[in-house]
C-alpha cells in the first residue's frame, strides 16, 4: 500500500519535470505578485513590513489556485484519474498521494523562494519565521482544501471560477490565523497558539479531506 | 463470474437499455455488439462501477461490486476509450507504474513485454510523441502482465492495425483457455472458436419506453 503511493508520488514529480512550466508558472506569479506590491504602493519599510504578512497569504493563495488546474484535470482527461479509480487500493489513499504531490510541487517551492520575498518586504528575521511556519502547516491545508474544489469542478467545462468561488471562502480561517500569527510575531507576542490553531485545522484537513476527495471524484466522474 | 441483474441506464432522461440480464463465466469471450449510442460505455461503466445504474445490480462472485470495491478491483482489469497512458512519460514508466498499482505481485520483463506489442526500440520515448495505434499498444500491454480474471475492455482495437489485433485475439482465447472473462467492444468481426465465444446484442429499448 505504501508502495502505491509511492508510485503515484513518483509519477507526479516525474510527470512534472517533464513539463517544468506546470510547476514553474505558479511560482513566477507567486513571485511577481509579491513585488508588484512595492512598485505600486511605494517603498516605504514600515507600511511594507505592516502589510508583508497579508500580501504573500494572498498571493500564495492565488497561486496555489492557480496551480489547481493541473491536479486531476489532465489526469480526467487521458484516463488515468478513471485508471485511478479502479485500482485495488483504497482511493481515499491514492488521492492523499495525489495532494501530496502536488504539495511538493506547489507548496515547497512557495516555502523555498519566501526568504526571497522576506528580503523584498524588509520583514524581520522574527516576522519572517512566523511566516515560514505559517506557510509551512498552512499549505498543505491549501492543497487538501482545494483537491476538494477541483474534484467536484472537474466534470464541468468552466469549472475554474467554480472552483475559486468553493475554495476561497474555505480558505478564509487559514488565512485569518496565519496573519494574526504573524502580526502578534511583529509586536514580539507569542504565536505558539494561533500556530497551534492551524495545525489543528492541517490534522483535521489531512484525515477528513481525502474521504471528501474521494467521493467528489466518485460523483463527478460518473 | 460477472452477473448483471435487471441493469436500467438512463442519461439524461433518455433510457439507454433496461431490464439487461447476462451472466459471464469463466473461460468465456463476451463481445458486446450494437450500433453506436446504443449505450456500449455506458454499460461497461456500469460493469466497471465508474457510475451507478439506475436500476439493478452488477454482482461479482454473487456479491454486489458496490458493497467491496477493493475486492473487486483486485480481479478486474479495465481499458477505456481513454487509454489512461500519461503523455508525459516513457512506454516503459506508464508500464511500470500500472504494474506497481495494479498487479504488485506479478513478475514481468518490461522490455519482453513491450517487444511482444511491438514497441521495441520506443522504450524510452514519450509516449506523447508516439502514433495513436502505438499510445493504444503502451495501454494494451497491460494485458501481457495482468493476473486479472476478469477483463473489460472498451474497443480495445481502435487504431491498432491487423498484425496487432491478431496477437491480441490470440492473448484473449488464451487468458480464456487458463478460466478467465473477457468482456469486449468492437466493429471489428473476431476470429475467435465458437466454444469459447458469445455474443450480446444491445437494443434500443421499444417506443414506449424511451423516456423515464
Amino acid at each position: 500500500m505504501f508502495n502505491a503511493f509511492l508510485q503515484i508520488v513518483r509519477k507526479e514529480l516525474l510527470g512534472a519535470f517533464r513539463q517544468q512550466s506546470d510547476i514553474l508558472n505558479p511560482i513566477w506569479f507567486f513571485v511577481i505578485v509579491v513585488t508588484l506590491f512595492p512598485l505600486g504602493i511605494g517603498t516605504d519599510p514600515a507600511l511594507l513590513a505592516r502589510i508583508a504578512p497579508g500580501i504573500i497569504w494572498v498571493a500564495a493563495l492565488l497561486a496555489a489556485l492557480l496551480s489547481f488546474e493541473r491536479l486531476f484535470k489532465d489526469d480526467f482527461i487521458d484516463g488515468s484519474l478513471e485508471q485511478m479509480m479502479l485500482a485495488p487500493q483504497p482511493l481515499t489513499w491514492l488521492v492523499s498521494a495525489k495532494v501530496f504531490a502536488h504539495w511538493l510541487l506547489t507548496g515547497l517551492p512557495i516555502l523555498l523562494v519566501s526568504p526571497l520575498l522576506a528580503v523584498f518586504l524588509s520583514l524581520q528575521e522574527s516576522t519572517f519565521w512566523a511566516l515560514f511556519l505559517t506557510l509551512l502547516i498552512g499549505t498543505p491545508i491549501l492543497s487538501l482544501l482545494g483537491s476538494i474544489g477541483v474534484a467536484l469542478t472537474i466534470g464541468l467545462r468552466k469549472g475554474g471560477v467554480l472552483l475559486s468561488l468553493i475554495m476561497l471562502p474555505l480558505s478564509i480561517p487559514i488565512l485569518i490565523f496565519s496573519t494574526m500569527a504573524i502580526d502578534a510575531a511583529t509586536f514580539g507576542q507569542s504565536y505558539i497558539g494561533l500556530l497551534a490553531l492551524l495545525g489543528a485545522m492541517l490534522v483535521g484537513a489531512i484525515t477528513l479531506a481525502p474521504f471528501a476527495i474521494a467521493a467528489s471524484l466518485r460523483v463527478s466522474v460518473s | 463470474m460477472l452477473q448483471c441483474k435487471n441493469l436500467t441506464c438512463v442519461r439524461e432522461e433518455r433510457v439507454l437499455f433496461n431490464n439487461l440480464n447476462f451472466t459471464l463465466a469463466p473461460g468465456e469471450i463476451l463481445q458486446v455488439e450494437g450500433p453506436n449510442g446504443v449505450g456500449k460505455t455506458s454499460l461497461f461503466r456500469l460493469l466497471v462501477g465508474l457510475s451507478t445504474p439506475y436500476e439493478g445490480e452488477v454482482h461479482w462472485q454473487h456479491q454486489s461490486i458496490a458493497l467491496d470495491r477493493d475486492a473487486y478491483y483486485q480481479n478486474m482489469l479495465y481499458l477505456g476509450h481513454k487509454s489512461g497512458v500519461k503523455p508525459e512519460l516513457t512506454a516503459l514508466e506508464n508500464l511500470h507504474y500500472f504494474h506497481q498499482l495494479f498487479n504488485p505481485k506479478v513478475e514481468f520483463d518490461a522490455w519482453e513485454i513491450l517487444t511482444l506489442v511491438g514497441l521495441a526500440g520506443y522504450e524510452n520515448v514519450p509516449t506523447a510523441q508516439l502514433s495513436a495505434g502505438q499510445q493504444r499498444r503502451v495501454a494494451l500491454a497491460r494485458m501481457w502482465f495482468s493476473d486479472c480474471p476478469l477483463w473489460i475492455l472498451d474497443e480495445p482495437f481502435t487504431a491498432i492495425d491487423k498484425n496487432g489485433v491478431q496477437v491480441i485475439e490470440k492473448l484473449l482465447i488464451k487468458h480464456a483457455e487458463k478460466g478467465g472473462m473477457v468482456i469486449l467492444t468492437t466493429h471489428q468481426d473476431l476470429l475467435l472458436p465458437p466454444q469459447l465465444y458469445k455474443k450480446l446484442t444491445l437494443q434500443k429499448p421499444a417506443a414506449g419506453e424511451q423516456y423515464v
